[in-house]
């Protein structure tokens, strides 16, 4: 497990940010994808390390974040109904929705139970034959393939009470939606490595050509990070905009193909409602016809659903990366991750909850005394 | 079988009367024939001893020369049994440990049991056994005792409170509001293992190298901390549930200081350090059951490590972090890189990454 010493290296660390510090002679600002890195980079304190100027800007790259409160809201009423057994990631659990969260839903005497994989809430369904297990299926491209997995063996073995929710959510096209948006200010990306492990990154130099901006694919350790970091500033400083890939140990151009040859049988993409943007085309992944039948949304007729959003809450603008977690009037004060208003305060990979949690202390202590 | 003045548990089984009722049935909480069977048994052999033997209401006991302390806790863990471990040996355990952190010589524990129906009496008398090992290795006695059983559906098979009774030396002055800007805190071993354990089996999630927990009685390693520091260790905690993370907390917001936890200095084995990474959580975070924090003067400092050190239960002692006045009753750690974080305080458990 050489990976959690080598790369956090402190001396290797100090001098990346002195080769970085050399590099960088005017401000930019780049923005990370994948929630992962966010809260990499707060835990770490990489964002202390960068010359001044260098701004990092969070993207929407949390699944718990950009899942629609609506769908929220279904996987509530669904594990409500008494045969349901509803299986889920463990973050999810906390996220609110209009009313209440899938721990309150439990008390109140659903079945809900944390899973490690969907391939536990398969063999959960095999062992409770007269239960309807369900489950909750968010998440980027990295996400998906244990999940088309499940899917695949259920249908595979016939196992007829499982079904899944399923509300995944495409990287490539958020970045053009940020791209495109007017009040834009990201110059380069730090593409999410995890996800380019599944799907390569063929689906990018279009897009580098498109907007001319440097996307460069990069790791979660601290170092990888600041590799990531130093790539991207170099790019930015030479007026390039290429696609390169520093996350070789992982990462090929190609990707996983069996993965995608799986998620291509068991998905299609569709437009998609992200919570605190809006609607994405063909921003998603949903059941395709022959899945049809472990669709949970078709299988629970749930109607009744009226979704209302905190209207002190500014995710969608922190997500797009408009405004900082910090700036939002109600963080720290109606918005904790005790109370959380919106998503990006629960998951640990929220910028909201990053910032709340990791935030340098200063900040912070003003907070408590607020 | 027939009775013996010392009872071979290595090789027990179900003594004759028992036999009858390889599970645990309504009535042997009934306070009747059946209860009074399972006392004779199954816990008297097991506990031995002067007062238990009495088998009177109440567990009377010689004068204590002392002030008291007077701790309880309540175990609930499941999987009853895990790698390093039962919910009997923690039952005792976690009583001699809180008592032993408040600087008491543990003596005398009390056990209750709330058994479910159908609980297996072999594993009963599994636990019983464990309990009573634990109880030898720390030099206490188990003198009273209760034993209630509950419809089926109504329990997790076994549930245990222990009580215990301790000696705490008149000079003796320990206590987190005690501890102030300057003071060492020293952690007597690795972090994370009891917590990792639980989960590893609990969730089914099957590491390479197997996850053991740190289960074990403090008082020994208490006392040498003590007669190495004296009074200048100002504080001793054993972090149990919710990690060493919300012990310093605890005693941040108690003495009304900040702390500075060098990361970089924080023993997790790496087994564990991995399952935590996987599962997205800070090993500062998870349960120990046998280990402890020492809030100490810096002076002191040196001479305490070293006395944890000589001792078989603080090998892997290190000097973690700082007591500080700046950022009162807040946690900041210095990470690795050289960056300064905050460590936030936890709401409820912590929960497992999507990815």
């Amino acid at each position: 497990m050489k990976y959690l010493t080598e790369f956090r290296d402190g001396e290797v660390a100090s001098r990346m940010a002195k080769e970085i510090r050399q590099i960088v002679t005017r401000p930019w600002c780049i923005m990370e994808v994948c929630g992962g890195q966010t809260h990499s980079i707060i835990r770490n304190g990489i964002d202390q390390l960068l010359p001044e100027g260098v701004e990092m800007v969070h993207g929407p790259g949390c699944p718990v974040c950009v899942t629609p409160l609506e769908v929220i809201d279904r996987a509530l009423a669904i594990a409500a109904q008494p045969e349901v057994i509803l299986c889920s990631f463990g973050d999810m659990l906390r996220v609110p929705g209009t009313d209440k969260d899938l721990f309150q839903v439990k008390s109140a005497g659903a079945d809900v139970r944390i899973v490690y994989s969907p391939l536990d809430a398969v063999k959960i369904a095999i062992k409770n034959p007269e239960k309807e297990v369900v489950f909750f299926g968010v998440g980027f491209e990295t996400t998906a393939p244990p999940n088309a997995m499940a899917l695949h063996i259920a249908r595979q073995q016939g196992v007829r009470n499982f079904s899944m929710l399923v509300s995944h959510v495409l990287v490539p096209p958020a970045i053009e939606a940020i791209m495109q948006s007017e009040s834009n200010r990201v110059q380069a990306f730090l593409a999410a490595g995890h996800v380019c492990s599944v799907m390569g990154y063929w689906q990018y130099p279009p897009i580098a050509e498109k907007y001319r901006v440097p996307i460069v694919v990069s790791g979660f350790e601290p170092l990888d990070i600041m590799e990531g970091l130093r790539r991207t500033l170099l790019q930015l400083e030479r007026g390039e905009h290429r696609v390169d890939n520093a996350y070789e140990r992982i990462v090929t151009f190609d990707g996983n193909r069996t993965a995608q040859q799986l998620l291509a049988e068991v998905f299609e993409v569709c437009d998609r409602p992200w919570r605190g943007i809006g609607v994405i085309p063909a921003s998603g992944w949903r059941l395709n016809a022959a899945y049809h039948d472990f669709d949970a949304e078709r299988r629970f007729a749930v109607t009744d659903i009226h979704a209302v959003e905190s209207p002190l809450c500014h995710s969608g603008e922190v997500l797009r990366g408009a405004l900082k977690p910090n700036q939002c009037p109600a963080f720290g004060k109606q918005c904790t991750p005790r109370h959380p208003l919106g998503a990006t305060m629960v998951s640990s990979e929220g910028a909201c909850a990053a910032y709340y949690n990791y935030g340098r202390y200063i900040a912070v202590e003003e907070l408590t005394h607020a | 079988m027939p009775e013996t003045a010392k009872p071979d548990f290595a090789n027990w089984s179900c003594p004759l009367p028992l036999r009858d009722y390889p599970n645990i049935v309504m009535g042997h909480g009934g306070g009747g024939k059946l209860s009074s069977e399972l006392v004779e048994h199954l816990f008297l052999p097991a506990f031995r001893n002067d007062a238990l033997a009495n088998l009177g209401d109440a567990a009377v006991l010689s004068p204590l020369h002392g002030r008291i302390a007077l701790s309880t806790d309540t175990f609930v863990v499941q999987p009853l049994f895990f790698p390093g471990g039962s919910i009997g040996n923690l039952a005792v355990n976690g009583t001699v440990n809180d008592l032993s952190v408040s600087g008491a010589r543990p003596l005398y524990l009390t056990a209750g049991f709330v058994l479910e129906e159908g609980f297996p009496i072999a594993d009963l008398a599994r636990i019983v056994e464990e309990m009573a090992a634990s109880a030898r290795a720390a030099g206490v006695q188990i003198v009273t005792g209760d034993t209630k059983v509950v419809e089926r559906g109504h329990g997790d098979g076994c549930y245990i409170n222990t009580a215990g009774v301790g000696v705490v030396p008149d000079h003796l002055r320990l206590g987190p509001s005690l501890v102030q800007p300057g003071d060492v805190v020293l952690v007597s071993g690795t972090i994370a293992d009891h917590g990792m354990a639980i989960m590893s089996v609990r969730e089914g999630l099957e590491f390479e190298s197997a996850i053991v927990s740190d289960c074990a009685p403090l008082n020994d390693l208490a006392a040498r901390v003590l007669e190495a520091g004296g009074n200048s260790v100002h504080a001793m905690r054993d972090p149990t549930r919710g990690g060493l993370g919300a012990t310093l907390y605890e005693i941040a917001n108690a003495a009304n200081a900040g702390i500075v936890v060098e990361e970089a200095q924080l023993p997790v084995r790496p087994a564990v350090h991995a399952a935590c990474e996987l599962l997205g959580l800070d090993p500062l975070f998870v349960a120990n059951e046998g280990k402890m924090a020492v809030f100490v003067a810096a002076d002191a400092a040196d001479a305490v490590l070293a006395a944890m050190r000589a001792h078989s239960l603080g090998a892997d002692a290190q000097r973690i972090a700082r007591v500080v006045a700046d950022h009162p009753q807040m946690l900041v750690a210095r990470t690795r890189i050289g960056s300064n974080r905050v460590i936030p305080a936890q709401i409820g458990e912590q929960l497992p990454r999507i990815c």
